[in-house]
């Protein structure tokens, strides 16, 4: 092995040795907080046992197994996960691939109408000079309302067109994601230097060519900053919707329907699989945003 | 200056009264019936005939957001100072927040309703969460913002670590501070909100607009986010003026030459 390499190797063991230090300890301090939220219901299901003599192991065992913890301890948790993910028909309701596959599809559909609003927008805000000026400060001002609040209106108010199934919650997503778009994308296509852009006119082009030719290409990376904010908050916007309609499926639904019958290890095990989808597409988006980057020469 | 400032109100607020006005006249002049979309007149009647159920909806909700605003943002803070302390948890622990700041915190809603009740106290719990991330993944960019030269000078001074910290690295990470605040004031209300979807006494703007929805009374649901609205995007402005007021020293603030 070269020098070199020796020393990426070590890099990388330097990088991800901390992370798994903190993750373990998060994971021992998460047992240990399931035994003292838990303490307390466990001691009422003994003592309504009548079991006075016990163990504190036995007390313990039976603490990190409950059926209804007020926190399920991390293996519950991944039991669960497997169970509904990998035993369970994928068809079932009773599946969180049915769920999730839902939770998706509504994220993707709402991520690809916000981000092409979006950059619409930001197309429209950077070339109109009165646009930048009257519709800038209602951008901003949307977000500072909670759209979310709207999400229950607006599945209501669809439905009455018969719009009904994934296309309202994939509305609601894309309105949550148009946002960070949109501002990312001004900014990103107004970044080429004034210098470039004088060079543009010298050369005569139309505004259509320096846009694609010199603004289009010099926003790449504001690009796939914003999608992975953006694809972010679509899968929150997409959650919140299914949670205001919830018999139609999906994690949102799941989440919903744990907390009506108190079925804590199902709520933690849809929340995981959230946090899951999202890492997923944001990694996705990563992955892409590397390999442009390294094509088109800017990578760091 | 002065008539440049007024230029910057009066164009969106042209845009902002001729979307209303369009809207009343597309709801009046095609009969959209109101169950669908009510008109701004007929949401601004409700509003002003139904303000007592507003206002503790309001104060119900508000108490939450600004509990956990508070204790939120205070905690990311002290959290940031102490990572940024000790260079083994900026390295375990900053990745980490960064990927939390990601996920779908809404989703801790009904956990915490159960942890802590039906009451206020649960929602403002939801907000801690939501609030706590993106203010520690700012200010442990904006702790790391203050130049070495500058830091250099502190050390020809013989400045000690709590010295160096509030003379230069806090004033200097402001900035980043005032932006996870303004992105928090905006989370907060959000997470409030969407916390009282998932259970919540009778009462809360989040209640109103879930069973508003429910009985078909849309022009009150309106109403509802109006205050909403309203109220956030005051927030929104009380931290930007304070902003303002403390980091008038920043570049983005400076005037510009004419």
């Amino acid at each position: 092995m070269s020098i070199e390499r020796a020393s990426a190797l070590r890099r990388r063991i330097m990088n991800v040795l901390p992370v798994t230090i903190v993750v373990t300890a998060l994971v021992a301090l998460w047992y240990v907080g399931a035994l003292w939220m838990n303490a307390q219901l466990q001691g009422d299901f003994f003592a309504n046992a009548g079991k006075t003599n016990y163990s504190f192991a036995e007390f313990a065992a039976a603490e990190l197994n409950m059926d209804r913890p007020k926190l399920p301890a991390p293996h519950q948790i991944l039991a669960e996960l497997e169970h509904s993910t990998f035993e369970i028909d994928p068809s079932s309701k009773r599946s969180l691939v049915y769920h999730a596959s839902i939770t998706l599809e509504e994220t993707i559909l709402g991520f690809a109408i916000g981000s092409s609003l979006g950059i619409l927008l930001a197309t429209l805000v950077v070339h109109l000079a009165g646009l930048d000026k009257s519709l800038m400060p209602w951008i901003v001002a949307s977000q500072t309302i909670p759209i979310i609040a709207l999400a229950p209106m607006i599945v209501v108010i669809l439905n009455q067109f018969d719009i009904t199934g994934i296309l309202p919650k994939a509305v609601i997503a894309a309105y949550l994601s148009f946002f960070p778009v949109t501002v990312g994308m001004v900014k990103g296509l107004r970044s080429p230097d004034p210098l470039q852009l004088d060079l543009m006119r010298t050369y005569s082009a139309t505004r259509a060519q320096s846009f694609f030719k010199l603004r289009a290409p010099a926003s790449a990376p504001f690009f796939f900053a914003s999608m992975k904010v953006a694809v972010a908050a679509a899968l929150v916007g997409a959650v919140v919707a299914e949670v205001t309609k919830s018999e139609d499926g999906g994690l949102g639904a799941r989440l919903l329907a744990g907390s009506y019958y108190g079925q804590t290890v199902q709520i933690w095990a849809a929340l995981f699989a959230a946090a899951a989808c999202s890492a997923g597409l944001v990694g996705l988006i990563g992955l892409i945003d590397r390999a442009t980057a390294r094509r088109m020469g800017y990578a760091r | 200056m002065k008539a440049r400032a007024l230029a910057g109100l009066v164009a969106p607020a042209m845009f902002g009264l001729s979307v209303l006005i369009a809207w009343e006249a597309v709801v009046r002049g095609l009969g959209v019936p109101k169950i669908i979309l009510p008109a701004p007149s007929a949401i601004l009647a409700r509003l002003v005939g139904s303000v007592p159920t507003l206002a503790v909806d309001f104060a119900q909700t508000i108490q939450a957001v600004l509990a956990g605003y508070v204790i939120g943002c205070a905690s990311g803070l002290i959290v940031a100072i102490l990572v940024d302390r000790t260079p083994f948890l900026q390295r375990g622990l900053l990745p980490l927040g960064n990927f939390v700041s990601a996920l779908p915190m809404v989703g801790v809603a009904p956990i915490m309703v159960m942890w802590f009740g039906f009451d206020w106290q649960s929602k403002a719990a939801v907000v801690v969460i939501m609030t706590f991330f993106p203010m520690l993944v700012n200010a442990v960019a904006g702790l790391a913002s203050a130049g070495s030269m500058e830091r250099d000078l502190m050390k020809t001074y013989g400045a000690s670590y709590g010295q160096t910290l509030t003379k230069l690295r806090l004033p200097a990470a402001l900035p980043f501070i005032f932006n996870a605040l303004k992105i928090n004031s905006t989370l907060a209300m959000i997470g409030a909100i969407v916390a009282e979807f998932f259970g919540t006494p009778v009462v809360g703007m989040g209640f109103r607009i879930n069973t508003e929805v429910g009985r078909m009374n849309i022009d009150m649901v309106w109403a509802t986010i109006v205050v909403a609205a309203v109220t956030g995007s005051l927030f929104y402005g009380v931290v930007a003026l304070i902003e303002r007021q403390v980091t008038f020293w920043h570049a983005s603030y400076r005037q510009r030459p004419a």
